[in-house]
């Protein structure tokens, strides 16, 4: 062979060495840019006085000040800590006793899990256009009642400001309690059938069973079901939007529709990135901690 | 709400055991009901007039069947003041979602196999800052990428929705070939490699065609995330290249004349229709795809 061929080879060879890094850097640095840039760029203009335009003079902790003596974000805090609370336990009531009785052998169960699970694939702005009509104040479910012969029932929620992030809560636990029903029966399905029947022949009844031996297994999917949850109840804009606007005034604001109304709608950027900073803070409160445990928990 | 008893792990005979059965079979209907009621009260609203609307109940079967609101919610309906219906949106929403997940899910695919089949120092390292991404509130990215498209020129275009889409759409990819990746033997790798096979070859001669059911997942996955996406839509587009879910919001809160809840609920169906059907044409990759996302890492 001669000197030319074998030193092509070579090149050849180490080329073919770096490709998996050749192929993966480029997705790396975009991620690099579009997330650790992006996130930089937020957290460097709520340092600064930026309005309508961003500007690069640092000017401390003001937009944070600014932001937490403004009212609107109390009323997002306050009702985000609400649905946090209702959304994550309900769903969690709901999707833990549904995944048990559908775990009794029961034939048609295929079915059954469809139609609990089906609301996930919708859009939020869907399900926030149906619940809109299903609890119109005149129309819906107040008509409903009262031909039912409940001639007195009165349902306003959607327009009553002390009451509307209810219905925030009602179609966010009518789209996500399925999913939270399947990650547990999957989990069932995984617990060890001898553990079950040891715990049967000690004579535990079936509701001791699942309260002191099945449920305490499935730690693990209480633990991810919550982070799931939680995430979806921080992030939640859709849905607000199209079933209240964040309204009546700014009555079920959250978070999140806080930020895209500062930054999109009244141009206050440096407030606008100090909740979406304010935001990520939270969810990394959550996330770290549990990816810190799972990514240990993977390395034992 | 009444817990009865779960009847499947000790099965007394008897009486005691019927009734139980149907205690069960009556608290599993009522939640079929509870998650059906929207979906029957949206369809029989959307088949009704409005006369009948106003006269009748939520749930009253509509006396007589007229499609005029569908055809209205496809192609007449005025959507700010642009009356074309969702037609227009529906097909923005087309030539989004597909390029976007076709890229976001090719890319993906390389990516964990190049991280999981060919570790290199740092690959882990690397596939965690990535992962990272699938969990920011998109709140933190939106006002950089907003400018950032500005400058690149795809403001207010579909392209510009599909390089977002892309983007914050690798961590997720990723993830999900990554899991299948590392469940594969390492074993057909290695004796591909020793054979003289490169890296491409590899990928395309063997990973690939095993990871279909990770492809399917990955797709579906992605295809959902990416039609049922509002915050992205609103931010990034005006008017004429809104996809089909900031139409279906726009459609509902355009409050000139009558409300037209008919309209709107044939509206809302249509827009979900896409999804609704992949979900139950291939639910079983659904539902396998909302685990993986569950068990991260």
């Amino acid at each position: 062979m001669s000197q030319a061929a074998k030193r092509g080879l070579a090149a050849r060879r180490i080329l073919e060495r770096q490709l998996p890094k050749i192929v993966v850097s480029p997705l790396f640095a975009a991620s690099l840019f579009f997330v650790y840039g992006f996130i930089a760029w937020t957290v460097y203009i709520s340092f600064t006085r930026s309005g309508v335009l961003p500007s690069y003079t640092l000017d401390g902790l003001s937009q944070y000040i600014r932001l937490w003596a403004t009212p609107r974000w109390q009323v997002a805090l306050s009702n985000l800590f609400i649905f946090c609370t209702l959304f994550i336990t309900l769903c969690t009531v709901i999707g833990v006793l549904l995944a048990i009785l559908l775990d009794q052998r029961i034939r048609i169960e295929g079915v059954i899990r469809t139609v609990y699970l089906y609301p996930m694939a919708l859009s939020f702005i869907v399900t926030g256009t149906a619940w809109k009509w299903i609890l119109n104040p005149g129309l819906g479910i107040e008509r409903l009642m009262h031909s039912l012969g409940f001639a007195n029932f009165h349902f306003d929620w959607l327009v009553n400001p002390q009451m509307a992030i209810y219905t925030v809560v009602i179609a966010g636990v009518w789209q996500s309690s399925g999913y939270v029903m399947a990650l547990f029966l999957a989990g069932l399905r995984s617990v060890d059938d001898e553990i079950i029947k040891a715990a049967a022949i000690d004579g535990a009844g079936p509701l001791r069973t699942y309260a002191s031996v099945v449920l305490p297994i499935m730690r693990p999917v209480f633990l991810s079901s919550f982070i799931i949850l939680a995430h979806l109840a921080i992030k939640s804009f859709d849905l607000v939007v199209a079933l209240t606007g964040g309204g009546p005034g700014y009555a079920t604001d959250m978070p999140a529709t806080f930020m895209y109304s500062f930054a999109f709608q009244r141009s206050e950027l440096g407030t606008a990135a100090a909740s979406a900073v304010m935001m990520l803070a939270t969810i990394l409160a959550v996330i770290v901690p549990y990816l810190y445990s799972e990514l240990r928990g993977a390395s034992k | 709400m009444t817990q009865p008893a779960p009847a499947g792990i000790v099965r007394p005979k008897g009486l005691r055991h019927r009734l139980m059965r149907i205690l069960l079979f009556a608290v599993l209907g009522t939640f079929c009901l509870y998650y059906l009621l929207p979906l029957f009260i949206m369809m029989a609203t959307s088949l009704k007039s409005l006369d009948e609307i106003r006269t009748g109940t939520l749930v009253s079967l509509p006396r007589q069947i007229t499609f005029d609101a569908w055809l209205k919610a496809w192609g007449s309906a005025c959507v700010g003041v642009r009356c074309d219906g969702l037609k227009p949106y529906m097909w923005n929403s087309v030539l989004m979602v597909v390029p976007a997940v076709a890229i976001s899910t090719a890319l993906g695919a390389v990516n964990g196999y190049a991280l999981t089949k060919w570790r290199f120092p740092g690959a882990n390292t690397i596939f965690a800052l990535m992962l990272f991404g699938a969990f920011i509130p998109f709140q933190v990215v939106l006002l950089p990428m907003a400018r950032t498209l500005g400058v690149l020129g795809l403001a207010g275009s579909v392209t510009g929705l599909i390089l977002v889409h892309t983007v914050y759409g690798l961590a997720f990819t990723t993830l999900f070939f990554r899991n299948f990746f590392m469940g594969v033997s390492d074993g057909i790798v290695q004796a591909a490699k020793i054979d003289g096979a490169g890296f491409f070859g590899i990928f395309s001669q063997i990973v690939l065609p095993m990871a279909l059911p990770a492809i399917v997942v990955t797709v579906i996955w992605q295809f959902t995330q990416i039609w049922n996406d509002f915050l992205f839509g609103v931010a990034f587009t005006v008017g004429d290249s809104n996809p089909v879910t900031v139409a279906l919001n726009n459609v509902v809160n355009t409050s000139t004349g009558v409300k037209e809840y008919n309209v709107d609920m044939a509206a809302a169906i249509i827009a979900g229709l896409p999804t609704l059907l992949v979900y139950v044409l291939a639910g079983k990759y659904f539902v396998r795809g909302l685990a993986a996302g569950a068990v991260k890492g």
